[in-house]
């Protein structure tokens, strides 16, 4: 079975995250680059897939070029083989524009299962894999917290906002995972060894065929008008429980007509 | 005015609040036309007319309900050709953001997800990065396909007398690839839903195993939904679903109270946009506290109990 991964890497949410003032981009420069935390759990599922059925997994990334580390990571969890979106053209691409470049790149790879974590830590659109569903005519198996697979048919169960459903389709198809469908494992010191030697292959967007007039911040269909750090929360009342600080918070709510 | 057309988020018939919201935001902006899929219109169309749906399309057929959130978009996109809306709104649910999803690729339009407001020329309000940030964006591309978070703009009662029209679409093949063979509903009891409550009572680390009935105790006495953080969850104290925080919900309730919660900034991300915020835990650092309206240092297990007791005593 033919399996991409999907990978991002985002910045840390732990460290500074900004917009940059001259083009209202992502500052990729002033945060540490993380490997999307929901995506450690679309690589895992997409091994054990590979584990109980055969085949091979493929990580696609499109991002700068030190997402790398990230490919690194993936491949060091056993993934086999990488493929790099890399291109100054692709900066400032948003959900529509970057769904057109990786589809693309998947017409490229081919594929039985395009496997993604169902939302970024940074942009948090959770659009993806239901552009990708729709740009290739596929079904879209999303927000899935369990994957059975058995020859060409797929059955996930869903989350919604009252349980989950369950849904059956055919292959190819899109999955998009969401946390606790597994535990990622943790790469061995043996597979970031072999990682190392994984090929990696790098696409331009020329070399990926796209129409240069499709991609980046120059024809993206949303803009950013301005931005502005939040003004902070006024200083609130702290107080040490004395043995009423229950009846102080009912106090209190009680002034703000809560209760 | 232009035509304004909002998606209505119903689970058979139940409106959500979320629903109501848009249809107020859209008629400051335009005129609201509600966009109704599936059964169990009869039982809601009071309730949009209320709320001042100047318009219902009642897509009723039992194909755009049972298939992944693609005929739901087949459908809007339809609506949007044959009636130039001026925008289409959506609730910023995990499946609203989908169908938006979807639908600007179907049109070739832009999506702006995940929006607390919207301004005059459908420029958007986000709260990013955890609420440290707030953009404005718009889009310049076909349709504004803008999905709006729940809680972010109070819904008002603006009755009005919707004419209504029946709508179907033609389903392709690729819309009805992913087949929804059952849906399961979940006992949740008669807790608010979480995305929607105006409170939320979360518990954390500091609640430990057997303190979420503290947790449960407190929300109950303020008809409050239950969170928890990652910490919680993680351990397997109360049920993923609940999760508040960067990988599990957001929410921007009127009230928020924390209780043993640290304040990480994965927790952070999933509540600092709440109206009030107050915050118990004996650890006088605990970075929650920077975010309090007001806050106790003390022991959670005394502290929380008490304050059910005198807001049950107010009552």
């Amino acid at each position: 079975m033919n399996i991409v991964v999907l990978v991002k890497q985002v910045p840390d949410t732990e460290s500074p995250r900004k917009l940059k003032s001259d083009d209202s981009t992502l500052d990729r420069a002033a945060a540490d680059g993380v490997i999307n935390e929901l995506d450690e759990y679309a690589i895992e599922e997409a091994l054990r897939i590979k584990e109980a059925q055969g085949g091979e997994v493929t990580v696609l990334t499109m991002g700068p070029d030190k997402a790398t580390d990230s490919i690194r990571k993936a491949l060091a969890m056993g993934a086999d083989k990488a493929v790099h979106l890399v291109d100054d053209a692709l900066a400032g691409s948003d959900a529509l524009q970057t769904s057109y470049a990786i589809t693309q790149v998947l017409g490229r790879t081919g594929f039985d299962l395009v496997i993604l974590g169902s939302e970024s830590t940074d942009a948090r659109t959770g659009v993806l894999a239901a552009m990708l569903a729709e740009r290739l005519g596929v079904p879209q198996l999303s927000l899935a917290n369990k994957v059975e697979i058995d020859g060409s048919a797929i059955k996930v169960q869903r989350i919604t906002d009252y349980g989950f459903d369950r849904v059956e389709a055919s292959l190819p198809a899109v999955v998009s995972v969401v946390e606790k469908i597994n535990e990622p494992r943790y790469p061995s010191f043996k597979g970031i060894m072999a990682a190392k030697k994984k090929p990696v292959e790098t696409l331009g967007a020329a070399d990926a065929g796209l129409d240069a007039g499709q991609i980046g911040l120059a024809n993206a269909a949303t803009a950013v008008v301005d931005f502005a750090e939040a003004p902070p929360r006024a200083q609130g009342q702290i107080v040490t429980d004395e043995g009423d600080g229950g009846a102080k918070i009912a106090e209190f709510l009680a002034s703000k007509k809560f209760v | 005015m232009a035509e304004i057309l909002v998606l209505v988020d119903h689970v058979d018939g139940d409106v959500k609040k979320v629903t109501l919201e848009l249809l107020t935001l859209a008629n400051r902006l335009g005129e609201a036309s509600a966009v109704w899929v599936g059964g169990g219109y009869d039982g809601a169309k009071d309730k949009l007319a209320e709320y001042g749906a100047q318009k219902v399309y009642v897509g009723s057929d039992e194909e755009l309900t049972s298939y992944v959130v693609a005929p739901k978009a087949a459908l809007l996109a339809q609506l949007v050709q044959d009636k130039a809306p001026a925008a289409v709104l959506v609730g910023a649910t995990a499946e609203g953001k989908e169908i938006a999803g979807r639908l600007a690729v179907k049109i070739g339009s832009g999506v702006l997800t995940d929006v607390v407001d919207v301004a005059d020329g459908f420029v958007a309000e986000h709260s990013i990065f955890g609420g440290g940030v707030i953009a404005h964006a718009k889009v310049n591309t076909g349709t504004p396909v803008i999905a709006v978070r729940p809680n972010s703009v109070p819904a008002e009662a603006a009755p009005a007398s919707p004419a209504e029209e029946q709508v179907s679409v033609a389903l392709s093949d690729a819309d009805k690839a992913a087949k929804i063979v059952e849906k399961v509903v979940e006992e949740k009891g008669e807790r608010p839903d979480l995305t929607e409550a105006a409170i939320v009572v979360s518990g954390g680390r500091g609640v430990g195993k057997d303190g979420f009935s503290i947790i449960e105790g407190l929300a109950d006495s303020l008809g409050a939904a239950v969170g928890a953080s990652r910490a919680a969850t993680d351990a397997g104290w109360y049920p993923h679903q609940f999760q508040v925080g960067q990988t599990g919900k957001t929410v921007s309730p009127q009230l928020y109270v924390a209780v043993g919660i640290s304040g990480a900034i994965q927790h952070r991300a999933g509540m600092q946009t709440s109206k009030t915020i107050i915050a118990i835990n004996k650890d006088p650092e605990a970075p929650i506290f920077e975010l309090v309206d007001f806050g106790v240092v003390g022991d959670l297990f005394q502290v929380a109990p008490q304050l059910t007791e005198e807001i049950i005593k107010r009552k």
